[in-house]
This record gives structure tokens, sequence and C-alpha cells, in this order.
């Protein structure tokens, strides 16, 4: 009989595999339900700023902030989310393959790239492509605080207002469902005409919101050119507004991206499990048949003996 | 009719408030600012302080702020509350660390090596399984 022994062994690790993957993916699915929350949660603030910026971009200001206005690409900076941790499917290498395709077309355009990476994943794939890594963070846990983007954000901004780089893009996973995460590259700086919003609806002064629902975005804005009151300067607040707006992005990505890790892990871990389990099952059947078929030669050797005598 | 303005409350990690009001009282850096509907459009930074709101039938609700951002439509408040106390060295120095932990971890090559190895293992469990599955798969079909 052909090792019942070792057929069992295999069983055993098998199993023994099959057991953590099964608790890696009930951790990663109680993850993902919180992941869920803390990214609905940031919501609000992002719509918020959004709102605010989109009324900036109408508003009649002398200052015009450099994060507004488009220039001619020369450097751009990247700012790329990743997970700490691996086992999350494929991920993470989605992540890479959508951001080395853009850079690669910057690269055709002669456009130098500056990286700053979240995540080990990140870190470990770009550092063996020879990018040039500016910044890095990394395990943030798996609840990211809004302190922990304060970092690279303030990096990448620096840079693009004293002008070493003309923009800042944002490579993260969105997520859609649990069962699909979508890679995505979006230009944080200068400030895209979709954040700005199309001019405004024009109404006159006696606009009386409708208190019963939430206003949207785009609200109404008077039709004469207005301009805020300032408290202090202008430049000040702007450029703090926009600095709250990057951070605001960022984390929310930051957040969306544990969302992703968690669900991709989950869906991983499962199949994973599922695989083993049909692997014992059949197995299973292996060793039975060997057992069986070694104690009926048994037998047979026993009565073949026994007629012989 | 009463005149009324739609607030809203929002720090990064969540909202905090949204919903009509008579009067919002803010503590702008400039000094404290009360702002009634039709009020002219204001951006103003924020001091740690209370933000009171009267809501429609007169009753207060408090709320603190650790500074942040105002904006003021004509009947749209909106508070952009910042989630701690930020003093400028501190955005300095996270800028630093994660500066430094690039240059760091760029000249590393050993860390996280144990806990690399454990994950590569089991990763290496999962693969297997997954080319199994694969290949019992291809044999039942051929």
């Amino acid at each position: 009989m052909a090792g019942a022994k070792e057929i069992r062994s295999k069983i055993k690790s098998i199993q023994s595999t099959q057991k953590i993957t099964k608790a890696m993916e009930m951790v990663a699915a109680s993850k993902m339900r919180k992941a869920l929350e803390r990214m609905q949660a940031a919501r609000p603030y992002a719509i918020k700023i959004r709102n605010v910026i989109s009324h900036l971009a109408h508003a009649h200001t002398d200052y015009r902030s450099p994060g507004l206005v488009e220039r001619e690409l020369k450097r751009v900076g990247l700012i790329i989310i990743s997970t700490d941790r691996g086992l999350c499917g494929g991920l993470n290498s989605n992540l890479f393959r959508i951001t080395i395709g853009a850079m690669q077309q910057w690269r055709v355009q002669g456009v130098e790239v500056d990286l700053c990476v979240v995540g080990t994943k990140a870190f470990q794939f770009f550092r063996r492509l020879r990018g040039n890594i500016v910044a890095h963070i990394a395990h943030l846990g798996d609840a990211p605080r809004f302190e922990d983007v304060l970092g690279p954000v303030k990096i990448m901004a620096d840079a693009f207002t004293e002008g070493r780089i003309d923009a800042i893009y944002l490579v993260y996973n969105e997520f859609v469902n649990t069962m699909s995460q979508k890679p995505r590259i979006e230009r944080l700086f200068p400030v895209t005409s979709e954040v700005k919003g199309t001019a405004p609806r024009h109404s006159d002064d006696t606009y009386e919101p409708d208190i019963t629902s939430r206003i949207p975005a785009g609200t109404v804005l008077p039709a004469h050119p207005w301009d805020y009151i300032y408290e202090p300067a202008p430049e000040e607040l702007i450029e703090l507004l926009l600095r709250r707006y990057g951070e605001s992005v960022v984390y929310q990505a930051l957040a969306e991206n544990v969302a992703c890790e968690m669900a991709a892990r989950m869906v991983a871990m499962k199949s994973a499990s599922d695989n083993a389990g049909t692997l014992i099952d059949e197995l299973q059947l292996i060793y039975n048949k060997a057992r069986q078929a070694s104690i009926t030669q048994e037998l047979a050797e026993i009565v073949g003996g026994a007629a012989a005598v | 009719m009463a005149m009324t303005l739609h607030v809203d409350i929002v720090s990064a990690e969540k909202e905090l408030f949204s919903g009509p009001a008579e009067m919002v009282v803010a503590p702008g850096e400039l000094g404290e600012l009360g702002i009634l509907p039709r009020h002219s459009q204001l951006l103003t930074r924020l001091k740690p302080g209370q933000v009171r709101i009267r809501l429609l039938g007169g009753e207060e609700q408090l709320f603190y702020v650790s500074g942040g951002l105002l904006e003021v439509q004509p009947h749209v408040v909106t508070i952009l509350s910042d989630t701690a106390e930020r003093a400028k060295d501190l955005d300095e120095s996270a800028a630093q660390a994660a500066r430094q932990r690039a240059e760091q971890a760029i000249g590393d090559h050993r860390s996280e090596f144990e806990f690399a190895r454990a994950k590569a293992e089991l990763a290496e469990a999962i693969a297997q399984l997954q080319a199994i599955e694969k290949m019992r798969k291809l044999r039942k079909s051929g």
C-alpha cells in the first residue's frame, strides 16, 4: 500500500493550514466591518471641505493659490497607499501595475516622479524598482489616525508650494464592494475641475435652503461677483484650507485602503480554506482506499497461508 | 417666515452636527463671531473653544472644537474642525519622521525578517493548495 502514513501526515499539515486560513478569514471579516465604519465616518468632512473649495474656486479672490492653478508638468509627486501585510490576493499588485503604467507614461513625456509610499508593500516594491522614494510611513495598523497622514502630506505639499513638484497624485484602492476593489489614480493638487465644480447655478439673494434636506454639493451661490471676508489674510487661509483638503483626501484613501485590504484578505482566505477542504476530502478518500486495500491484502495473505498448510 | 441657517460641524473622523439653526457663535481667530442668517461670505480660522448653536426652538447646543476652519455662506455655515490640537512643530516632526523612515528603511534589508519568513511559508502553503486545485480542475475537464 502506498504510504498510508504519508497521506495521513499530509492531511494533518493541510488541516493546520486550513485552521490558519479560516482564522484569518474571520479576523479579516470583522476588521473589514470596522474599517467600513471608519471609512463612512470620514466621509462628511471630505464632502464638506470639497464644497468649501468649490465655493472658493468661484469666489472672486485676488489671491490665486498655486493649488488651484494648472502648471506644466516637469516633476510629479506620487502618494502610493498600499498595505503593510500581504496575503490579500492581487490587491497590491493590481495597484502597482497601474502605478507603473502611469509612471511609464510620465517617463515618456520626460516627467520625473517623486514617490511617497505608505505601507511596507509599496516600499519594498518601489525600492526594488529604484524609484525615488522621498518619504515612507508604515505600520499604521488597522485603524489609521488622522495624525498619521500629516507627515507625508506635508512633505509633498511643501514641495508643491515651493515649486519643486508640479502636481501631486494619489494612488489607492477604491472599495467597490467586498468582492471587488478598484485601483485608482487621482490628482490631488492642483485641484481638479471635478472638485472645483462647474459654474454655480445662479439665483437671487432671497434663496431659502430647504432645511429638511442636506445642502448638496454645488450649493446655489449669489449671482453677483462676491468674495469672502477673510480673517486673517486670504493667502494663509486658502493655503490652510487646501492643506486640510489634501490631508482629508489622503486620510479617506487610507481608510478606504484598509477596508479593501480586509475585504481582499477575507476573500483570498476563504478560497484558500475551501481549497484545503476539498483537498482534505480527497486525500481522506485515497487514504481510506489504501487502508482497505492493505487489510484485504493481509487477509488474502493469511487465507493463502492457511490454505497452503 | 423664520430665517434659518444650515449648520454642519464635521471633524476628519466623524460628523458632529448637521441641521438647521437660528444662530451660531464660534471662536474665530480674531475674536468671537456670532453668525445669523444672510451673513455675508466669510472664511476664518478657529481657535480652540466652544461653538454654540441656537437651534430652531431657541434651545442651545454646545460643541468643543480644537481649532479648524469656518466657512459662511448666506444660509450655510460649515465648520471644519481639527481632530486634535495641532501645532506647526507637530506637522514638522511628522514630516521629519516620514523622511527618516524612508532613508533608514532603504539602508536596512533585514528588518522584519522572521515575520516575513513565517508569512512566506504560509503563502507557499496557500499557493500549493491553489495549484493543486487548479490541476485537479484541469484533469477533470481534460
